[in-house]
């Protein structure tokens, strides 16, 4: 592996990870991680359209000139969206109706725009799309994490839901974590989020924090100070 | 000024092939999923009708079977919905009606009542609310049963003043915390009723020209 390659890996997911460091996109972010199925669903659809729009975007960036560049961009984003929106219509209806208004709002997620403006419109397809990968498995993640949090301790159960994306025989999936729990409303209703998302910042915040504390203290010349 | 008119014309031009690009991957993708995404629809539409109706009490597709339902308060309908006829051997037996209570706790709920013939209640279906998650959304039937108290009612039974959830003197039950979702509930499908009963001939009429 390339140190380029490794560098777009480790920044998608880690070092620059747009739903805990940049804080790209977070309405969609907020709103559909109520639960892991609905969470993992629309990080997944993000990442198809952020993949297929920057390896589009990087394949003509010859064509486009500079003074259009940001229309051309949305546009051809907002062309994908849509037909990403019309196949989940056609296939996956439930899926469909719960992500709702937020599957058409992937063209407005700013994430999208940004990883075509600042990197798929400079840089190779590949290393294009391995970028918007990454970016979207790193969103994802983040919302699959948040979804499980709120899905806890909001119901007490893990992958409800499921159904709607494989059929009912699904349903048999769904884990109690646990049982005959009530469920803690708030972690469903938005302030849920908010909380939620601010503890994962935290988090990231302190394991940082650890490693460079760590790390000075095992360099000879944090023991000499 | 030449290179700025040929930079002006680059940029239109690549504007409109981008543009033209765009729409014939639309309307491809429009065209190729339409068919598929018409069958889903019905089939959501049609499972939902199938679960307010006595099971393998009829055997045509209601879907096809539709009258229109005009603007009514009656039925709570902002605009003109649908009833869709239910019918064995011919014969209406049953009727599903679009309705909707205006005054759930977080606005409209909207909901399918299928009534029989003799105007009892043969199951009501939540299809869209705004209630709060965990607290009124236990009219859904993904989350409790409670929208099966409504199965064999009708406007006799119980007595008019007994139409009322238990805590304002009635006969149907609500969950502590949330009694004006059940409330408007209640209110609607007894409306729903009213509205059956006044126009019981039209919406059971035996089709004539078939």
């Amino acid at each position: 592996m390339s140190p380029e390659t490794r560098e777009i890996i480790v920044n998608g997911l880690w070092t620059q990870n747009p739903g805990i460091v940049q804080l790209l996109g977070l309405c969609p972010l907020l709103a559909i991680s109520s639960n892991v199925v609905n969470a993992l669903s629309l990080g997944l659809a993000t990442t198809l359209v952020m993949a297929v729009a920057s390896g589009s975007v990087a394949l003509v960036r010859g064509f486009i000139p500079h003074a259009a560049r940001i229309p051309l961009f949305v546009l051809i984003i907002a062309a994908l969206v849509t037909v990403v929106e019309l196949l989940m219509h056609a296939y996956v209806l439930a899926l469909y109706i719960v992500l709702g208004v937020f599957l058409p709002l992937i063209t407005t997620n700013c994430i999208v725009l940004a990883r075509v403006e600042a990197f798929a419109s400079k840089r190779s397809t590949l290393h294009s799309v391995l970028d918007a990968v990454m970016m979207g498995l790193g969103l994802t993640l983040v919302l699959v994490v948040l979804g499980a949090l709120r899905e806890i301790i909001g119901k007490g159960t893990l992958l409800s839901g499921l159904d709607l994306a494989f059929g009912p025989a699904a349903k048999a999936w769904v884990i109690h974590v646990i049982p005959d729990f009530q469920g803690l409303l708030l972690a469903v209703l938005p302030p849920g989020a908010f909380i939620g998302l601010g503890l994962i910042i935290a988090a990231r915040n302190w394991l940082i924090t650890m490693k460079e504390r760590r790390a000075r203290v095992d360099s000879p010349l944090g023991q000499a100070a | 000024m030449i290179e700025l008119r040929n930079q002006i014309l680059a940029t239109a031009a690549a504007l409109l092939v981008f543009s033209m690009l765009g729409a014939a991957l639309l309307s491809g993708t429009f065209h190729a999923t339409r068919p598929a995404i018409e069958r889903s629809e019905r089939d959501a539409k049609m499972k939902l009708i199938a679960q307010t109706l006595p099971a393998g009490g009829f055997d045509n597709d209601p879907v096809r079977d539709e009258l229109p339902l005009p603007v009514e308060p009656l039925l709570g309908l902002k605009l003109p919905g649908q009833a869709y006829v239910a019918k064995r051997h011919g014969q209406p037996v049953a009727v599903v009606l679009e309705a909707a209570a205006p005054d759930g706790y977080a606005g409209e709920i909207r909901f399918l009542i299928g009534v029989r013939s003799d105007g009892t209640v043969s199951g009501v279906r939540v299809t869209g609310h705004r209630e709060t998650p965990g607290l009124g959304d236990y009219i859904e039937i993904g989350k409790s049963a409670w929208i099966r108290g409504f199965d064999g009612k009708s406007l006799g039974n119980p007595q008019p003043v007994e139409w009322k959830v238990r805590k304002d003197g009635g006969r149907f039950d609500y969950m502590a915390g949330a009694t004006i979702t059940p409330r408007a509930m209640v209110k609607a499908v007894r409306k729903a009723l009213e509205y059956f009963q006044a126009h019981q001939s039209e919406l059971l009429a035996t089709p004539a020209k078939e």
